[in-house]
């Protein structure tokens, strides 16, 4: 598996050689918001460089722990069969072609299996001995149906870019690939929907895009390698959430193949269409337990012409929800992102990067302000109107606004600098949060809190605890609570869990905003979701996959 | 006492830097309708060294004037002159017709301009970029130093101030150069002369009250007649790009075909 591109398309428009390019060196690329936030004790591996690409081997940890030997209370579930020389040659029959298939049964093939049982983080890591890629809808039928039929379990997977272990195996489960299905289907200028298949990077299907004006309704760091197909099945949320809703809505229609090969053929490129229950729903952030989508209609907005970037500092929580509700008044439908950073978070940009920081003095907490919109002196007046206005009522104590796309980008950066940094002492503990707004940053004060006098903060060798941040899609009130450390420590770990999960249960959050649950957040799901809720789940788990052989041991 | 400094920064407005380039369907020129434009980023530079050197206040600075020389857009680079810390700015009005119909400014004319604006308004230092990125002539400033009869130090990576001289360390192939030059004079800035400061928004609204003159070309006698033609403009050959093979099979038969193996 090639190393993984968290490939920014700003970093693909450079232009000739004698631009400056050295003229912001320390620039940061835009590997968009939000990578890496999976929610429990993780090293930070795969940090992007600065071209864009990843660098070398996806993390410094040699060996990655089998998932079986650090959830030893996992069990492989002897309903499954066990893989069989028979079973090999019926899918080596099945694909045709050699690279269709990896079988590490008949032989040894360990390395190239390894980037099908890891994942991204290096934290989880199954024992599969095949892989399989089907190249159509219809191979993926019949790959399905005969796994059904022989109570094989499968791992379906995208771009293997998941945060919580969903996209690797646990035990022997047979990883369905499906990166062979990579085509645009079609595409439709005049509604501007999208029909891919489900293997399709998201990074190519927006340059696709971008050609004809249009964007992608979604955005994130893992573009360069996540499919779209992933992204439904994990329902992603990313950066342009706040501007274009989530995936619930974009997505018109979806085909997939159930476990007993039926093809469901619900690919609609209708936005309107109330002809009973809306199954596909199922599917978007269904994380693969029910089927495998190989097909996504989606309705893709025009690409905006003109965008602008500003960067605040702000004296109190309660001043950056004014400055929240002042942009959605007055920049309403040119706001394409509203990202909060706490003080502390930019304290430790700024002691790893030791870059010029956009303003003068250091403010309790910091916002950054995107606007996209069609017609830039449009844009400029309303953008200007505000600032004045948020300048002038004193919400804001101080701001600067990007002159051009550079500034843009190095403004970006402070924002999307932040998880790498954090990693820069050894590891994060990491929680991706749904909190409702008036109390999001509370939680970062509570555990800050509870951290200090247990005496764990410190600066220096003999504290675990570097620093206790808070960041996120304030747009979408999805908090990212981090916890930079030296190590990882069990006392620190026994006071954040499950203080956190509870803080949240409290207040009706969720603890798990947009990675999903997989393998680990299956145990927490009950501090989000009544008994109730979860029991309908498991209706529809069973009522789809009836002998359980799709991404067993994860989800609900 | 050393003389004070009036500081002329000449600021161009070119297609933003991090936007790549489209050639129009003619094949004359880039395309830039519907093109996000910017401040020439060297003369970011420009603006910055003339705000850090009334910061340093020795020799003090009476005045940093902006220029800026064709259609009615360049006000906004103008006004983030001023948002930067320039004190007023002039805009030579070319309307987008003129250019349409004879061409950008060529150096020689931006030089001849800019000499005609230092005698009116009397100033003993001009900072310019070492070239724009649009066109990258890396002419004008040694063009006006010519024309004044001044001193010029071009690609200045540092700038330092002894009494009525400057010395100004310059990057050249290999190491570094430094000069020292009387003023009055002419110095184009560098990368790593500084790094620019952000339009803050407390200055962004100032400088929107400072004065922003707009004048013609005929209001300095200019003579703007072109002597360069554009004959083609072409994009760099595009990258082969890579194929795929399904499989090992598949890529042994390409090699064959390429006669690599
Ligand atoms: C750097 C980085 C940044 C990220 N930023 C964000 C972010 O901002 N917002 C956000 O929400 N997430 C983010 N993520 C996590 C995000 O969920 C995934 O990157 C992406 O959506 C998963 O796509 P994938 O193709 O890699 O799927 P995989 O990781 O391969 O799979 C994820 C899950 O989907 C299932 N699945 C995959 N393909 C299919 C299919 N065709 N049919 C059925 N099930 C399938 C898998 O079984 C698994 O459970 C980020 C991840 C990284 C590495």
């Amino acid at each position: 598996m090639p190393p993984l591109r968290l490939n920014p398309t700003l970093f693909n428009r450079c232009r000739a050689s004698s631009r400056p390019r050295l003229l912001r060196p320390a620039l940061l690329p835009r590997f968009l918001a939000a990578q890496a936030r999976w929610s429990s004790a993780t090293t930070e591996p795969n940090q992007p460089d600065p071209d864009g690409g990843t660098q070398g081997a996806p993390s410094s940890q040699k060996h990655i722990k089998y998932t079986s030997e650090s959830y030893p209370e996992i069990k492989r579930d002897s309903k499954f069969g066990g893989l069989s020389e028979k079973h090999v040659q019926y899918f080596k029959e099945l694909l045709g072609t050699e690279s269709a298939v990896i079988d590490g049964f008949s032989q040894d093939a360990t390395d190239d299996l390894e980037p099908f049982n890891s994942d991204w983080m290096r934290k989880y890591k199954g024992h599969t001995k095949l892989v399989v890629k089907p190249g159509s809808t219809e191979e993926v039928s019949k790959v399905l149906k005969y796994c059904n039929y022989n109570m094989l379990a499968v791992v379906p997977q995208g771009g293997n870019s998941g945060l919580v272990g969903g996209s690797v195996p646990v035990f022997d489960e047979i990883v369905v690939n499906m990166s062979r299905m990579n085509k645009i289907r079609d595409f439709d200028e005049v509604s501007g929907t999208l029909v891919v298949d489900a293997g399709c990077i998201l990074e190519v299907a927006d340059h696709f895009l971008a050609e004809k004006n249009h964007i992608f309704p979604l955005d994130l760091g893992a573009k360069g390698s996540c499919q779209i197909g992933g992204n439904v099945a994990t329902n992603a949320g990313g950066l342009r959430l706040l501007r274009y809703g989530s995936l619930h809505g974009n997505v018109l229609g979806i085909e997939a193949v159930l476990p007993d090969g039926t093809v469901m053929d619900d690919l609609s490129r209708l936005r309107k269409n109330n002809t009973g229950y809306d199954i596909k729903q199922l599917f978007i952030g269904g994380e693969g337990t029910i089927g495998i989508i190989t097909g996504v209609s989606i309705q893709c907005p025009q690409r905006s012409k003109a965008s602008n970037v500003a960067f605040f500092g702000l004296e109190s929580f309660g001043k950056v929800q004014q400055a929240f509700c002042a942009a959605k008044g007055q920049l309403s439908e040119i706001l394409s992102a509203f990202e909060l950073m706490d003080g502390p978070s930019q304290d430790l940009v700024h002691r790893v990067t030791d870059k010029k920081r956009p303003l003068e003095g250091q403010h309790p907490f910091y916002c950054l302000i995107e606007t996209s919109g069609s017609n830039p002196d449009h844009d400029s007046e309303k953008l200007e109107s505000f600032l004045e206005n948020v300048m002038g009522e004193e919400i804001v104590s101080d701001g600067v606004l990007a002159q051009d796309e550079t500034q843009i980008q190095s403004l970006w950066s402070w924002r999307e600098g932040i998880p790498e940094c954090l990693g820069h002492w050894g590891g994060v503990y990491k929680y991706d949060l749904s909190i409702p707004l008036p109390e999001l940053y509370k939680l970062v004060e509570d555990t800050r809190e509870r951290l200090t006098s247990a005496g764990l903060v410190g600066d220096d060798e003999t504290h675990p605890v570097v620093g206790v941040v808070g960041y996120g899609h304030m747009g979408d009130s999805n908090l990212h609570l981090n916890i930079a450390t030296r190590r990882f420590d069990k006392e620190v770990e026994n006071k954040l869990e499950p203080f956190v999960y509870e803080w949240i249960a409290k207040r009706n959050g969720s603890i798990s905003a947009e990675h999903g649950l997989g393998l680990a957040k299956k145990a927490f799901i009950g501090y989000s979701r009544s008994e109730t809720m979860i029991r309908l789940m498991k209706q529809i788990k069973e009522l789809y996959d009836p002998n359980g052989i799709m991404n067993p041991y994860k989800y609900i | 006492m050393s003389t004070a400094l009036k500081i002329l920064v000449p600021v161009k407005r070119v297609i933003d830097y991090a936007v790549k380039p489209r050639v129009n369907s003619a094949r004359t020129a880039i395309e830039t309708a519907g093109v996000k434009h910017s401040m020439n980023p060297f003369d970011e530079l420009s603006i910055e060294a003339a705000v850090r050197m009334r910061e340093r206040g020795t020799p003090a600075v009476t005045d940093i004037l902006a220029l800026s020389a064709g259609p009615p857009k360049c006000v906004d680079v103008l006004r983030t002159a001023m948002a930067m810390g320039a004190d007023r700015s002039i805009h030579v009005e070319i309307s987008d017709a003129e250019v349409k119909e004879k061409g950008e400014l060529e150096p020689l004319g931006v030089a001849k301009l800019l000499k005609s604006v230092v005698e009116k308004e009397e100033r003993n230092l001009v900072i310019l970029g070492k070239q724009s990125i649009d066109d990258d002539s890396n002419q004008t400033g040694q063009m006006l130093a010519g024309l004044l009869g001044w001193g010029q130090a071009t690609q200045a990576s540092k700038i330092e101030f002894e009494g009525d001289n400057v010395s100004v360390t310059r990057e050249v192939d290999g190491g570094v150069e430094t000069l020292r030059c009387p003023l009055p004079m002419v110095i184009t800035t560098d990368l790593r002369l500084n790094e620019p400061r952000y339009a803050s928004l407390p200055n962004i609204m100032k400088a929107k009250k400072k004065k922003l003159e707009k004048m013609t070309l005929q209001d300095f006698g200019v003579d703007d007649g072109r002597r360069l033609k554009t004959l083609k403009v072409e994009e760099p050959p595009a990258r082969q790009g890579g194929g795929k093979v399904e499989d090992v099979d598949g890529m042994i038969k390409k090699l064959k075909e390429l006669g690599a193996i």
